[in-house]
């Protein structure tokens, strides 16, 4: 670069000029070299990232044009657009707004069917994006402040999502709003102040729109667009993640370059996400305000329920008894000042579920950290069967969500199995409780299946389904041995065993020692030892003499 | 005036008033109430026709009515439901009944409409109870804001506002309402059938039952404005279809993307 820098560099076209000229005052080139040379694995499920990040620009671009025609406001007026059903109906101007751009607005309905579905696009990508993350460990050092990050990213994107399914002032979003304030007002002794502070006074109040759309279009797509810089100046700093294999080590990222192959690649990835979220809205119906008509705090509609991301909360609520046994949930406690109300029954399905979901989520990579006192950095990923414990933990936790998320819909589940809606609250309950049990044993038993079948086939190679009858009148199968590339794949990972308590400097071991101890032992005690260098030698030894003729044989099990 | 304003002090007076009072607002009541009555429109019947509708009753319906239809412990007394409730049980196929259980589900009609006026004519002599409907309110042409209105108010809540059914406890379910005659529409409001409630003429006036028919009609005929509507069942089906299709259909090209030629 000095060199070149001596002598002015003469571009022979003008296209050269102009890129030279800029180059010359921001120094693009030098960016270009920098991040032209980034690597990037292939694999599928390192996309959703991307497909999340494509889904925000979306939404932003949609969101925009939507702007142009909303009105946030909750002052009363007649609808007099073209459609029939609703026409002279008294309601808000953010409803009648939107039944314009539906309606009206020359391309408005595909417009809020693209921000709709973009938006339950965005959180689904984040969310099966964060679930790679986990089952794949790449939240480990150094990569755990990101993971922090992502999980902010993923509680914002609900906050966005809610705040814009209450913006149309309907029927669904009335009552989604309803059941918000009714959280609100079960927290003790300041519940019911919040509520009047956020809606400016008695539910629904005439100023709770307009305040939803100020965080809707401005705070929360600011504060989303600054954890979403942040997050890729993190994947920047830390480089990529890699599945194990051959060539790859915690040292280097083995893929192709950004340019521009990648550079393409995701160029054409994002009108890929595009299309299809077009595709989709230009042929399928989301949230059809018209349906569900304008905002009474009086009606209730049959099927309602928030959009999926903020359905588990709903679930919850719904699994949650009002009395347990004889016990009444909501209690009447006079205080000095007067009656206070505590609604259990409320107060812990909102927030209970949510706040061991979203703590372990956040802690995890340092519960894991603390337990494995494992301070190394990690950028080659674990096959999830390679950390069975890991793997079981978010199963459990994956099927809590799912528990929760089914009881949202459990009026569908019944209509739709002709099954009582009695009985699938009752059966959902239990599951609440004994499905994540259940899910942990499950997976971890198929997390150390799946490893000892790994090393068998490491060992012994690949039953062919020939049988071959020796000599001496014993018939034995034929194995095809792995080439080496596919059989590192099958040993080279760690498999950590349980540590007993260390003791301190003077000798003791501590509590808090003897507990990290026992996590250990719940986390490593069940183990499947990947197979040795020495164990693979005598391994092959054994069949060499049989299976000379099956080496050549591909094997495309892996 | 002079006498009722001197004897105003009489230690009876305030009783005077009171009864005065109550016989003012009873017989008010009573007036108004008449609306409510149930009247059964027998005269549209001719004498052949309840015969004929008694022994239809008797051989089909008798086990589980009773005969005379006063009911069994497996069915109900028929005194009193009216020709409306004959004609919607009997006219969807709801009875006769398959089989016991949380409700009566809609099955191929059993009787022709010939018969199913007979057997309507013969339990109208049981007992006063609401007359088939009149035609004027049946034909759709009514207002289908107000009636939107009116289903949000007082139907949405176990039907969906976009009519597309809802669940009930322990079974039970209130139907979706696509294909639902406007006749039978009316006479299920008025009669209340399984587990839905009456709405009688006091609830909702004739005027806007037909509101309501025309506000169903119209939804149904306009189909979907936004493209397939996936049941109009709201966020679930949304979802459902978002996690499995939209989903599955980006990581087909997630994987494409990232596949190797070689």
């Amino acid at each position: 670069m000095s060199t070149t820098a001596q002598t002015p560099f003469e571009p022979k076209t003008s296209t050269g000029r102009i890129t030279n000229f800029v180059d010359e005052r921001v120094g693009g080139s030098g960016m270009l070299r920098e991040f032209g040379r980034k690597v990037f694995p292939d694999h599928w499920s390192f996309m959703f990232g991307e497909v999340a990040l494509y889904s925000f620009v979306i939404l932003l671009l949609s969101g925009t044009f939507l702007t142009l025609f909303f009105d946030p406001s909750m002052a009363e007026t007649h609808y007099n657009g073209s459609y029939v059903p609703l026409k002279g109906l008294e309601m808000s101007v953010a409803y009648d707004s939107t039944l314009n751009i539906s309606f009206d607005v020359r391309g408005g309905l595909i417009m809020r069917q693209v921000h709709h579905w973009a938006a339950l696009l965005f959180v689904a990508a984040v969310s099966v994006h964060m679930l790679r993350v986990f089952f794949t460990g790449a939240f480990r050092k150094p990569r755990e402040l990101n993971w922090v990050v992502g999980g902010v990213l993923l509680i914002l994107s609900m906050a966005e999502g809610f705040t814009g399914y209450s913006l149309p002032d309907d029927l669904l979003s009335g009552n989604g709003l309803r059941i918000i304030d009714g959280v609100i007002m079960a927290i003790p002794v300041v519940g019911t102040y919040i509520s009047f502070f956020l809606f400016g006074g008695e539910f629904p109040g005439t100023a709770i729109i307009s305040r939803l759309y100020m965080f809707h279009i401005m705070l929360i797509p600011a504060m989303i667009l600054l954890m979403i810089a942040i997050h890729l100046f993190m994947v920047v700093v830390h480089k990529h993640t890699q599945y194990p294999g051959p060539g790859r080590n915690d040292r280097n990222v083995v893929g192709y370059p950004l340019g521009p192959v990648y550079a393409a690649k995701a160029g054409g990835f994002f009108f890929i996400v595009f299309g299809v979220i077009a595709l989709v809205s230009a042929f399928f119906t989301i949230n059809p305000i018209w349906n569900y008509g304008p905002y009474d705090p009086s009606p209730i509609s049959a099927g309602t329920q928030p959009d999926w991301y903020i359905g588990w909360v709903d679930g919850a609520l719904r699994l949650m008894p009002g009395w347990l046994f004889n016990i009444p949930l909501e209690w009447h406690i006079p205080f000095p000042w007067g009656v206070n109300t505590l609604t259990l029954n409320v107060l812990l399905p909102a927030l209970v579920p949510a706040g061991i979901v979203f703590t372990l989520l956040f802690a995890y990579p340092w519960i894991e950290r603390w337990v494995t006192r494992d301070d190394r950095e990690h950028h080659v990923l674990d096959r999830p069967r390679n950390a069975p414990t890991r793997t079981a933990i978010g199963v459990a936790g994956f099927i809590f969500y799912c528990v929760m998320w089914a009881a949202a819909s459990s009026d569908l589940i019944a209509t739709h199995f002709e099954v009582s809606l009695n009985d699938v609250t009752y059966w959902l309950r239990a599951l609440f409780f004994i499905g994540p049990i259940l899910g942990f044993i499950i997976s971890k038993r198929v997390s150390l299946a799946l490893q000892r079948k790994d090393r068998e086939i490491a060992l012994h190679g690949r039953e062919t389904g020939r049988i071959v009858r020796l000599p001496h009148g014993e018939y034995q199968e034929m194995h095809a041995q792995l080439d080496d590339y596919k059989r590192y794949k099958l040993v080279g990972y760690e498999s950590p065993l349980a540590e007993e308590g260390i003791p301190n400097e003077n000798g003791i071991v501590t509590k808090t020692e003897k507990r990290r101890a026992a996590l250990s032992r719940f986390f490593f005690e069940d183990r499947v030892a990947p197979a040795t260098q020495a164990e693979l030698t005598a391994g092959h030894e054994h069949h060499e003499a049989i299976e000379a003729g099956e080496e050549a044989k591909p094997v495309s099990r892996y | 005036m002079k006498a009722l304003s001197q004897k105003r002090r009489h230690p009876l007076a305030a009783v005077a008033l009171l009864v005065l009072g109550l016989m003012l607002t009873g017989g008010l009541y009573a007036v108004v109430t008449t609306v409510n009555q149930a009247k059964a429109d027998s005269s549209t019947f001719t004498s052949e026709q309840v015969q004929q509708g008694e022994k239809l009753f008797v051989a089909n319906c008798a086990t589980c009515h009773g005969l005379g239809a006063s009911g069994t412990g497996n069915g109900p007394s028929l005194a009193g439901v009216g020709a409306a409730a004959v004609s919607f049980q009997v006219g969807t196929g709801r009875m006769p009944l398959q089989m016991q259980g949380p409700q009566a589900r809609e099955k191929p009609v059993q009787f022709n409409p010939d018969q199913t006026t007979e057997l309507a004519a013969y339990v109208a002599t049981l007992g006063d109870g609401p007359a088939l409907p009149e035609a004027q309110y049946l034909d759709g042409k009514g207002d289908a804001a107000v009636g939107g209105e009116l289903f949000r108010v007082n139907c949405a809540m176990c039907h969906n506002a976009a009519a597309a059914g809802g669940a009930l406890t322990r079974g039970k379910f209130a139907p979706a309402l696509a294909g639902v005659s406007n006749q039978h529409m009316y006479e299920a409001m008025v009669t209340g059938p399984q587990n839905m409630p009456v709405f009688n003429d006091a609830n909702i006036t004739p005027e806007g039952k037909r509101d309501i028919i025309t506000f169903l009609n119209t939804i149904e005929k306009q189909g979907s404005p936004g493209g397939a509507a996936l049941g109009s069942l709201g966020p679930v089906s949304e979802g459902l279809f978002l996690w499995t299709a939209v989903l599955g259909v980006i990581i087909g090209f997630t994987v494409w993307l990232t596949s190797r030629t070689s």
